[in-house]
Order: C-alpha cells, then structure tokens, then sequence
C-alpha cells in the first residue's frame, strides 16, 4: 500500500477528515447559499427604485406603505436619517422581532446606493429628519467640549468611553467603538429604540460633530498605560487586580515564608 | 463521670512531666505542691521539631551558587537603575510604541516604570534570598524574664513621689490645688471648640430647597442656554440646570440638588393628571437626583419611558408620575412645574414642593 494508505489508523487521520469535511461543507455553502432579496431595478428614478426594494425586504414586517403593524413599527416620519442608520449598520432588515432589542447586524445586507434609494422613498412617507450635512460629520470638531457633552448626555448609558452599557430588562446601549461620524449623527438625531432623541435644537450640528470628534479620537486608542481593559473602569480593573495582582502578592507571601532547598 | 476508652476505665490523675492520651478519660490534675486539685500548671515541653540542614549549610558549592544568585539579584538591580537614569532623560515623552501583550503604550512610562520597579525588587529579592540560602537559620529561644520591679525600687519609687509631693505644698494649699485644676480643665475647652466648631456650618433647611424658585429658565446642561418648548420635540431628553446657578455661591452642591431631566412624551399616554397639569403639552421636568441614594437618573429609555438609575437600578416610570417600578428607591422622583414665558420659553413655575434626593432624618 501506499503512504498514505499506511498511515490510516493514525490518531490524526480522524482530524485531518473532519478539517476536510468542514471545509468541503463551508465551500458548497458559500457558492449555493441564497443570497439576499435584490428587487430588479427597472425605473432610473430613486424613490421608486427605493420603494421596490422596501416592498421587496420590509414590507412584510413595516407594511405595505410603512404604516407598521404587529411585527414592525410605523416608518411614517422617520426620515431618512432613520433608514440610512438602521441599514447602514446592518440592523436591518431584522431576522425577526428581537426581544430584548434588534441587535447590530453582523453585515450590512445593502449597497451604498441602495441604502440612499431605499432612504429616499422612506422620507417621501413623512416628513422626517434628513440625512445630516457631511460638514457636521466629519469629526474635525472641538474634541474636549465633546467630551463634555458626551459626559452630560450620552456617558450615563454608553460608559465614558463609549463602550457601552446595560439598561433594563436585557436592552443595552451599544458599544459605540469604530462607529461613522454620519451614523452616529443619525443616531442621536432618530433616537433608535430606547435611546431619546437629540434633535439639532437639543444638540446643535456643531456640537454633534464635536461629540463624533470625541469618539473617533477614543478609536486612536492612545491610552498611555497601553490596554485600555475595555475602558469599563473599575470592573475590568479590579479583576485584573484581584487575580493578577493578588495572586502575585499571595505567590510572594509564600516564597517569603518558605524555607530555602 | 463517663467512662470512655477501651483499654483504661475511669479517671486517670496526671503525673506533671507525662502527657495522656485522648482515649485515657477524664483528665484530674494532680493539682500544685499546696495540695490543690486542678489542671496541671505547666504541661510538658514538646521540644522543638528536629533541624533541617539546607543545602547552603551543608555543600560549599551550593553555597557559592546561593551566593551567585544574590550577587546577580543585586546586578539586575543596578542595570535596572541606569537604565532609568538613561531613559529619563534620552526617550521623549510623546513616543508611543507597540508593546507585546499591551499594545500602543507610552515609550517613557513603560521603561521607567519597569525599570525602577526592577530595581526596587531585585534588592529585595536578593536581601531575602541571602537571608533564607546563607544567614543562619537556627532556631534561637529568647527567655523572657520577669518585668515585676524589685521590691526595693517599688518602694523607693513611692517614696519620691511622695517626697515630691509634699515638698511642692499642695497638699497644704488647696487654693493653689482649685485654681489649677480650674485653669487646666478649663484649658481643654478651646480645643473641643475648635475641633466640633470646625465641623462646618448647619444645614438648616438646605436639605429641604433647591435653587429652583418661580420664573426661572430652564437651561441646557453645560452649555447653559435657554430652552424654547418648541424646541423639545416628541421622544426628547434634556438635561437641565436652573438659570443662575453657575454664578451661585455653592455651585457643586447647588447643582447636586437642582439637576433636572426634561422629558417629552405623548400627552395621551400620561396616566396621573397633576402630571399632565405640572408639565406642558406633554413635556415634563423631574428632578434627577434619585430617592434612594442620590445619583443622577439619566438613562431615559424612550420606548418604554422608564428612566433607569445607574447605580442601583431604581427604575422609574414617567407616564404614572415617576412611581418606582423596581429597585430599592422608595419614593418617586419629585415632578418641578413648568410652563412657557411670553418669549417662548421653558421657566420654573414654582419651586420643588418636596425634598430632592434621599431620606433623611426629619423627612
């Protein structure tokens, strides 16, 4: 017989044919999964193209013209800015009604210029907020007085570092790491699911920008101690202390005490 | 008496100098040389466990080894040292670095904190390791002697004392006796005065107010502007301060009394009238500051419109007047009365009606 033959009853040959089958399994399933519903765009015009793909992935939980219903909510007045932000960070199209609240997709389902379609049509349903000037979203702002608004009106629910934080009944407040300045814009300004809205009269568009400068220089990271631990304060820290340090305290307790060889 | 034990029956007396076995019964102490019965006054010494030779003691070449080591532990430190005095003046503070395991962290902290952490530890380590490898580990006992005086120096003691007494003659002037101790007592007062009159001014009725009076604005919280009523649209939070209180004489603690949260909900959808009332057109203003302990209740959720302390989870529901849905907080949160002045304006209607914050005694 052959090498390969010989080695057969080898403890790793059970190994190496599960490695096979799983990636012969995840190659098939990559070229013959369904891929997600694409509406045909035969009209040039946005707003219709946008209404197509609605029809063709949210009418079923939102309705036929968005007036909501058992599973979805009404999308009547929630403007652009909504949609932009909720297809853009991929919650949706939701799997399903997710309690305790849709969590962030794992992809976003859409291209750029479906989104802005499906945007556009969603903002003829009612007046709502629109998507915000780049100007304001550019993260070029006063980085301390975003701070200090961030601490007043955002850091009671997402950490003071935005990294994120626990409400009621399993809702939380999303980890706000590495997020687009135009999402978060939109965010404040929609309020998606328990967090209020920010409207530009609360916040002005200079200050939002300034709040989005905030965040994006916490994404350089430029913690002098190095690990930043999460930036949840005293939980991560104390459990570093509690094992590492103590443990190398109780370890220097004990060599202390131990008589030589 | 019980009888325990399978091979001795009874009460055994202790000689002093033996030592009884568990299963040998009820102990009677032969008692002291006067004949008294009692437990034994001294047991018998156990003597210490047998002495372990180490390694060092015994081979010289192991002693040589120890004696390398804490010669290295010593040399690790002294690097460590001039490796600080390098890196304090040779690397720039605004250097960040990739460190394994770490990841981008300032150049200048790292290596000075390592190295005098090294250095402080290696001459501890080495000091310990010389003590345990080559400084002599016998077991020394140190008698302690008796600490009674002799008889003699008691007495004289209490002969100069009172000697001294009666030569200062206050025995026979007991104006002198009165007066002094009149001056000293009385010299200790200044002290308690000073010690309980520093403990700061009365509360007074502090706990009771707040800054907030009738026709002040409500301002956003920090940039201190006025807030028109049509400003605040459905679903909003504000977080508010009352106008003024940055210029008050107390601001921290004013503004841990007087912080506000302002909250627009459908009217429709609030269940107690006075609520309704006490707000306008649906938006309301509570104070912030939470009824169990006092911290700052901001995490508005807009859906279910419960406002959730962070602290401790007092969970609170706006559309029924703030009452406690969950949580250890046992009143809800005091509503402020607002309305709208000519311009527009969110103002203060009258001040809080009741206590802000957590109980306390006369409340």
């Amino acid at each position: 017989m052959n090498a390969l033959g010989s080695h057969r009853r080898h403890p790793a040959a059970i190994v190496i044919l599960l490695l096979l089958g799983l990636v012969a399994t995840g190659g098939l399933y990559s070229l013959l999964a369904p891929r997600p519903a694409q509406a045909a765009v035969a009209a040039a015009d946005d707003v219709t193209a946008g209404h197509q793909l609605f029809l063709a992935n949210c009418a079923t939980c939102h309705g036929i013209s968005g007036q909501g219903g058992k599973i979805g909510p009404s999308l009547v007045g929630v403007g652009a800015a909504a949609v932009d932000f909720q297809v853009g960070t991929g919650r949706m199209p939701a799997a399903g009604p997710a309690l305790p609240q849709v969590p962030r997709g794992k992809q976003v389902m859409f291209t750029n210029q479906e989104i802005a379609n499906m945007a556009a049509y969603v903002a003829t349903l009612g007046a709502g907020p629109a998507i915000p000037d780049s100007r304001y979203t550019q993260g070029d702002g006063n980085i301390a007085r975003g701070n200090e608004l961030f601490k007043v009106n955002c850091a009671m629910c997402h950490n003071f570092a935005g990294s994120g934080g626990a409400l009621t009944r399993g809702k939380y407040a999303p980890n706000l790491r590495n997020a687009t300045g135009k999402h978060i814009y939109e965010a404040m300004v929609t309020g998606s699911q328990s967090m209020p809205v920010f409207n530009d009269q609360n916040l002005s568009p200079t200050d939002k920008n300034d709040i989005i400068s905030y965040l994006h220089d916490l994404d350089k990271n430029k913690n002098p101690g190095g690990l930043s631990l999460g930036n949840l304060g005293p939980v991560s820290e104390g459990m570093f202390v509690w094992i590492v340090g103590l443990g190398l305290m109780i370890g220097a307790a004990v060599w202390l005490g131990s008589k030589a060889a | 008496m019980s009888e325990h034990g399978t091979e001795s029956a009874g009460e055994h007396v202790s000689q002093p100098g033996t030592a009884l076995r568990l299963e040998q019964g009820q102990v009677e102490g032969a008692g002291n040389s006067e004949g008294q019965v009692g437990i034994p006054d001294r047991f018998s010494n156990p003597g210490l466990p047998p002495h372990v030779s180490r390694s060092a003691d015994l081979d010289e070449v192991a002693a040589h080894r120890a004696e390398r080591q804490v010669a290295t532990l010593f040399g690790i430190s002294m690097v460590a040292t001039l490796t600080f005095l390098v890196a304090y003046f040779a690397i720039d503070q605004r250097t960040y670095q990739f460190i394994p395991g770490i990841g981008q962290a300032s150049l200048s902290n790292i290596v000075l904190g390592v190295s005098l952490g090294v250095s402080l530890l290696c001459i501890g380590l080495g000091a310990v390791h010389w003590a345990k490898t080559l400084m002599p580990d016998t077991e020394v006992t140190e008698d302690r002697h008796p600490q009674r005086s002799s008889d003699e120096a008691r007495h004289e003691t209490v002969e100069t004392l009172e000697a001294g007494g009666r030569a200062s003659q206050l025995g026979r002037r007991p104006m002198i006796k009165y007066m002094l101790g009149g001056a000293l007592g009385l010299f200790a007062l200044p002290l308690v005065v000073q010690l309980a009159g520093s403990l700061g001014p009365l509360p007074k009725a502090d706990l009771a107010t707040t800054f907030w009076r009738r026709g002040m604005r409500l301002m956003r919280d920090p940039e201190m502007t006025p807030i028109k009523a049509s400003d605040v649209t459905l679903g909003s939070v504000f977080h508010v301060l009352p106008e003024g209180i940055d210029k008050s004489h107390d601001v921290l603690e004013e503004k841990a009394k007087a912080a506000v949260i302002l909250v627009s909900l459908p009217p429709a959808v609030i269940r107690v009238p006075r609520e309704r009332d006490w707000g306008h057109d649906g938006i309301v203003a509570y104070s912030k500051i939470c009824t169990h302990v006092g911290c700052p209740v901001g995490l508005y959720e807009h859906r279910t419109h419960h406002l959730l302390c962070p602290c401790h989870q007092s969970t609170f529901d706006v559309a029924n007047d703030c009452e406690v849905i969950f949580g250890p907080a046992h009143r809800p949160l005091p509503q402020l009365k607002i309305t709208v002045d000519a311009k527009g304006y969110l103002v203060a209607d009258a001040p809080f009606l009741q206590p802000v914050g957590p109980s306390y005694w006369e409340r």
